[in-house]
C-alpha cells in the first residue's frame, strides 16, 4: 500500500521542494541581505529592505495597488452578482450560459490584455467612433490611465467571481424565495434580505479569489497602465530586472505573499477544499 | 428558482457583450484591409504578414515544443501526486499545492530566476528551453492534481479492492482499473495545462534564454512597440484554438455519473 503511494507522490514532491519551495526560501534569504555594487547581493543580513518599504515613494504604490484590487473586487461584485443570478436561474441553459463566461477567461489572458489596447489607444476603435460621430474634438486619453488599469482588472478577473457566486445561487433552496413571496417580500426585499444574504459565502469567496489575483498582477498595470499607475507587481518586477536591487524585491515579494496568505486564512479554515 | 425577469435578461446581454466583444472586435479588425481602426473592406493581409514572418513562426515552434513537453510532464507528475493524496492525504504536498496556487506569477517568476542564477553560478546551466518547461511543470501540476482529484472523489475504491481480491496487485489495480476510468479527467487536465503553458508570458518572460523565446513573448514585444495589424491577426488565431481546446476540456470534464 504505502510504496505505491510513495512513488507516486515523491515526482510532485520533489518538483515541488526543488522549484517551488526552495526558490522561496532563495528569495527569503535574500529579503535580508545588502545589495551589491553589482547588482548581486551580499552579506551582511539587515532589515534595510523592509525598512525601505516604508519609504513614501514605495508605500504609495502599495496603498494603490490594494485600492485598485479593492475598487476591482467591489466593481466585479456589483458587475458579477447579477450575471451569476441570471444563470442559476436559466433552467436547462445553464450550462451554455456557463460556459460563455468560461471561455473567454481560459483564452489567453495576454491576447484579452492586448484587446483593450487595440479598443483604448488614441486611434483605437472607441476614439475613431467618438471623433467620427463628432462627440469629442481630440481622441481621449483612456489608455495608460487609471481607468485603463481597473477596467483591464476587471475584464480579466469577472469570472473568479461569478463562479463561485453561481455555485451558492445554484444550491440555494428555492421554496426559501418563495416563502418570502408569500410573507409578502417584495421582490428587491427577497433580493437583498434573502438571497444576498444566503449567497454571502459565494461573494465572499469570489472576492478573495478577484482581490488576490488583482494584488499580484503584472500584464495589466504593465500594459494598460502608465508610470503613475504601477503596482507592486511591476514594482517588483522593476527590482530584480532593471532596477537590479534584488533584496528589496525580494523583500516586497515576501510582503506580497503574506499579505495574500493573511487574507486566504478565512477561506482556510472552511473544510471543503479543492483537494 | 423563479425565471428571469425582462431586466436581468437584458443585464445579461451587456455583460455577455463586455465579456465577448473585445476579442470579436479584434478578430473582426484582424480582416481589416487598412492598417487604420476604419473599416475597408475584407482582406487576409495581416494573416498573410503573419505567417510570413520568421520570428513568429520560430516563437510559435518554441511555444508548441514547451507547450507539449510541459503537458506530458506535469500530467503524469499530477496524476500521479492526485492518486497517491487519494490513497491517503498529505499535509505538507497539499498545503504546498494550495501555496503554488495562490502565489502571483511574478513572485514565481523572480522565486525561480533567483534558483536558476544560482545553479548557473555553482552549475554552469544556462537559462534555456529547459528551464521554461521545468518553470511550466511547476506551475501546472497544481492544476492537473485539482481536476484529477475531483473525478476521484465520485470514484468508488471497492473497484479496486475487487481487483485486488481477484488477484490482482496493488499496481495492476491502478493501472488497470483505476487509471482507464481517469482517462477522462487526464485528458481534460492536459489540455488546460496546455493552454496555460502556451500562454505563459509573465513566468516565461523571465527564465526565458536567448534561444526559448516563446509567442506571448513576441506578441508582448509588438504590442508593446506600437500599432501592428498582425498581432490581431496572430491574436485571433490564438483565441479561436484556444477555444476549441477548452470546449473540448470541458466535454472531456463532464462526469458521466452526474
Amino acid at each position: 500500500m504505502t510504496r505505491l503511494r510513495w512513488w507516486c507522490l515523491s515526482p510532485a514532491g520533489l518538483l515541488l521542494g526543488l522549484l517551488f519551495l526552495v526558490p522561496l526560501g532563495i528569495v527569503a534569504r535574500y529579503s535580508f541581505l545588502t545589495r551589491g555594487p553589482y547588482g548581486g547581493v551580499e552579506l551582511p543580513y539587515s532589515l534595510e529592505n523592509y525598512k525601505l518599504l516604508a519609504d513614501p515613494l514605495y508605500l504609495a504604490i502599495f496603498v494603490r495597488s490594494i485600492g485598485y484590487a479593492g475598487l476591482a473586487t467591489a466593481l466585479c461584485v456589483a458587475a458579477g452578482f447579477p450575471l451569476a443570478l441570471f444563470i442559476a436561474r436559466s433552467g436547462r441553459r445553464r450550462s451554455l450560459y456557463l460556459a460563455l463566461v468560461v471561455v473567454p477567461f481560459w483564452t489567453s489572458f495576454l491576447v484579452r490584455t492586448y484587446a483593450w489596447m487595440f479598443l483604448l489607444r488614441d486611434t483605437g476603435l472607441i476614439n475613431t467612433a467618438l471623433l467620427r460621430m463628432g462627440l469629442i474634438g481630440e481622441p481621449l486619453q483612456l489608455l495608460y490611465t487609471p481607468f485603463a488599469v481597473i477596467l483591464g482588472l476587471v475584464y480579466g478577473f469577472l469570472p473568479f467571481m461569478i463562479l463561485p457566486i453561481y455555485a451558492t445561487l445554484e444550491r440555494l433552496d428555492p421554496a426559501l424565495v418563495e416563502a418570502a413571496a408569500d410573507l409578502g417580500a417584495r421582490p428587491m426585499d427577497t433580493l437583498f434580505r434573502v438571497i444576498v444574504p444566503l449567497a454571502s459565502p459565494g461573494i465572499l469567496a469570489g472576492s478573495l479569489l478577484v482581490f488576490i489575483s488583482c494584488l499580484g498582477s503584472y500584464l495589466t498595470p504593465d500594459l494598460l497602465g502608465g508610470g503613475k499607475t504601477i503596482m507592486i507587481g511591476n514594482l517588483v518586477q522593476n527590482q530584480f530586472t532593471a532596477a537590479r536591487d534584488w533584496p528589496f524585491g525580494a523583500a516586497l515579494s515576501l510582503v506580497l505573499m503574506a499579505t495574500i496568505l493573511l487574507l486566504l486564512l478565512p477561506l482556510l479554515r472552511r473544510k471543503e477544499g479543492l483537494l | 428558482m423563479k425565471r428571469n425577469g425582462p431586466a436581468i435578461a437584458f443585464y445579461a446581454v451587456l455583460a455577455y457583450a463586455f465579456l465577448h466583444l473585445p476579442l470579436l472586435v479584434l478578430g473582426v479588425f484582424s480582416f481589416n484591409a487598412s492598417r487604420f481602426t476604419n473599416w475597408e473592406g475584407f482582406s487576409l493581409t495581416w494573416y498573410r504578414e503573419a505567417f510570413a514572418d520568421g520570428q513568429l513562426a520560430e516563437a510559435t515552434f518554441n511555444s508548441l515544443l514547451i507547450g507539449f513537453a510541459a503537458t506530458a510532464l506535469a500530467t503524469a507528475v499530477g496524476t500521479l501526486c492526485a492518486y497517491g493524496l487519494w490513497k491517503r492525504s498529505s499535509a505538507w504536498i497539499t498545503t504546498t499545492l494550495y501555496l503554488s496556487l495562490v502565489t502571483p506569477e511574478i513572485v514565481m517568476g523572480i522565486a525561480l530566476l533567483a534558483l536558476y542564477q544560482w545553479l548557473f553560478r555553482y552549475l554552469r546551466l544556462p537559462l534555456g528551453m529547459h528551464t521554461v518547461i521545468l518553470a511550466h511543470v511547476m506551475f501546472c501540476t497544481a492544476y492537473v492534481v485539482t481536476v484529477v482529484a475531483a473525478r476521484l472523489r465520485s470514484y468508488d475504491k471497492a473497484q479496486e479492492e475487487a481487483a485486488m481480491d481477484l488477484g490482482a496487485t496493488e499496481w495492476q489495480a491502478f493501472f488497470r482499473v483505476t487509471l482507464p476510468q481517469l482517462m477522462p479527467a487526464i485528458g481534460s487536465a492536459a489540455l488546460l495545462v496546455f493552454i496555460t503553458s502556451f500562454d505563459d508570458f509573465v513566468i516565461t518572460s523571465l527564465v526565458a534564454g536567448v534561444d526559448s523565446e516563446t509567442l506571448p513573448m513576441v506578441i508582448y514585444a509588438m504590442a508593446r512597440k506600437g500599432f501592428n495589424p498582425s498581432v490581431n491577426a496572430i491574436s485571433t488565431l490564438i483565441t479561436f484554438s484556444l477555444a476549441v481546446l477548452i470546449l473540448l476540456a470541458q466535454r472531456l470534464e463532464e462526469d458521466p455519473k452526474r
